[in-house]
């Protein structure tokens, strides 16, 4: 028994240390002002303290810490991208993820399961060859396997979807994972104010002001707050804080959906996914099927939910994987995608001075979220924008620059 | 399921329709340049708003006007693109 344990049962709850300690009032005044509690404001403000030095740095959420897109996803990471951009960017991503349950001290349940995309088309097929050469080109573990290979490894899967799409091959990606997403922004949230970061929710961003075209300061429903450097964070939010300054940016918010079935045994090794039958699919360590979709059909600023979604996607689900007509819904839920034509995201300066985007994480956020809190971090604090991320710049569009990258989109949208 | 009232053709659900995206008029495409053209095809404030939009009734082949908030999801008003692309964006 861990000394921790024995030490705790002999004294009263209230003497245990939280894991989060007591909120420090807010002040008038921060170096940085990171808006936006999630997973990706959260990296950034661990990496601004940890590798930068700067600690005089204030997250600002308007809801609780991890509650939009963080804890809305369905967890997968991986790095089987379509371009060289964003290939070198995600396996970044992967690597950081793979250390960060020992950086933490904190168990993010990181699992790597492997992880299929199955093509039913000879499009579809394609372009898994596609993305695997280019995958193996970086030297990323990736490549497209046959339908016999498959059916060894995903036995209970109908490979020939009821007869309607039969599957003709898949991009097999060994190194794809799930983690819990909560771990994530607590283990950074954490570890950030454990170098002085303080992070105050329940706090709301209004207004974005700025004096001759540099940043001064945010409006909040808790009063002023001076500081020359502001991040937004914010994903779905992002056109609501773009708005205040005036920016315009190619993004669009649709509502994304998931939801989870009951628990079963587990069963399911890897990760499944389908891009023409608009699913993927893995089974959590608690052994729900953990499924999602594309986004909604139209625009929307919302959470809410909606039948159509569920009847859709377990309709193609079944075809997939017959059993799942036995198994109930438990819950399901929906977050704010801010979606960009070229499906890559939209990061680093801004045309106003002091003021840094990281937004454009329409359905591929949670698996950037390391890479793109240390890439913002490098940005802010040295005001050169990271290598990495040069490409995802607001302005690639007005240059018709973009990073085409709906292809290795987890489905056709 | 939503429903839709629709002057001409009544009431209809939603799922018989199709999303058209934002109505914008479109820059003269030989005499315009790069930018206005990224503009045009890219820029934009999309935050939470009542904005018009194209939407496609799949039964009966016609193009509708929503006027819908991006906010709530309530249709404020509907109308019949009869007119004419050229003339209506």
């Amino acid at each position: 028994m861990p000394l921790r344990l024995l030490k705790y049962a002999w004294k009263s709850p209230e003497e245990e240390l939280r894991f989060f300690p007591q909120e420090k009032p807010l002040e008038k005044e921060y170096d940085v002002v990171i808006i936006g509690g999630g997973g990706h404001g959260m990296a950034c403000a661990y990496y601004l303290a940890k590798e930068h030095g700067i600690t005089n740095v204030a997250v600002l959420e308007q809801g609780y810490i991890g509650g939009g897109n963080t804890g809305r996803n369905t967890t997968i990471v991986r790095s089987n991208y379509l371009t060289s951009e964003g290939v070198k960017f995600y396996d970044e991503s992967l690597k950081l993820f793979d250390d960060l349950s020992e950086d933490f001290d904190l168990n993010i349940f990181y699992s790597t399961r492997g992880h299929y995309t199955m093509a039913h088309t000879d499009s579809a097929m394609r372009t898994m060859r596609w993305r695997a050469e280019v995958n193996k080109h970086h030297g990323i573990d990736s490549e497209v396997v046959d339908v016999e290979t498959i059916q060894k490894d995903i036995p209970y899967m109908d490979v020939e979807c009821n007869g309607q799409h039969p599957v003709m091959g898949a991009l097999y990606h060994a190194p794809g994972s799930v983690a819990r997403h909560d771990a994530v922004a607590w283990g950074y949230a954490r570890g950030a104010q454990m170098r002085g970061v303080e992070i105050h929710q329940k706090t709301q961003v209004t207004d974005i002001k700025t004096a001759s075209g540099k940043v001064v300061g945010v409006e909040t429903n808790r009063g002023f707050i001076k500081a020359k450097k502001v991040i937004s964070m914010v994903a779905g939010s992002s056109p609501r804080i773009t708005n205040m300054l005036d920016i315009k940016t190619p993004i669009e918010v649709f509502p994304l959906q998931s939801c989870v079935t009951e628990p079963v045994k587990p069963f399911m090794n890897t990760i499944v996914v389908s891009g023409s039958l608009h699913v993927y699919v893995s089974q959590s360590s608690r052994g729900e099927l953990v499924m999602g979709a594309s986004v909604d059909p139209a625009e929307l600023h919302s959470t809410r939910s909606t039948l159509d979604f569920v009847e859709g996607l377990t309709d193609q689900m079944m075809d997939l994987f017959p059993f799942t007509s036995r198994l109930k819904i438990m819950r399901q839920w929906a977050g704010m995608s801010d979606i960009t034509p070229d499906f890559a995201p939209i990061m680093g300066k801004t045309q106003i001075d002091g003021f840094y985007l990281d937004s454009g994480w329409g359905t591929w956020g949670f698996k950037a979220t390391p890479i793109s809190g240390k890439t913002m971090a490098y940005t802010v604090a040295t005001d050169t924008t990271h290598e990495l991320i040069k490409p995802f710049s607001l302005d690639r569009f007005e240059r018709f620059n973009l990073v085409g990258e709906k292809g290795a989109a987890s489905v056709g949208h | 399921m939503k429903f839709i009232d629709c002057p001409p053709i009544g009431r209809r659900a939603l799922s018989e329709f199709v999303y058209g995206g934002l109505v914008k008029h479109e820059p003269d495409h030989e005499n315009v340049s790069e930018s206005v053209w990224a503009e045009h095809v890219f820029y934009r404030h999309s935050h939470p708003q009542i904005q018009k939009e194209w939407w496609y009734h799949r039964p009966t082949g016609m193009w509708f006007f929503f006027e819908r908030d991006t906010l709530t999801d309530v249709i404020h008003h509907v109308s019949v693109a009869t007119k004419g692309y050229a003339n209506e964006a």
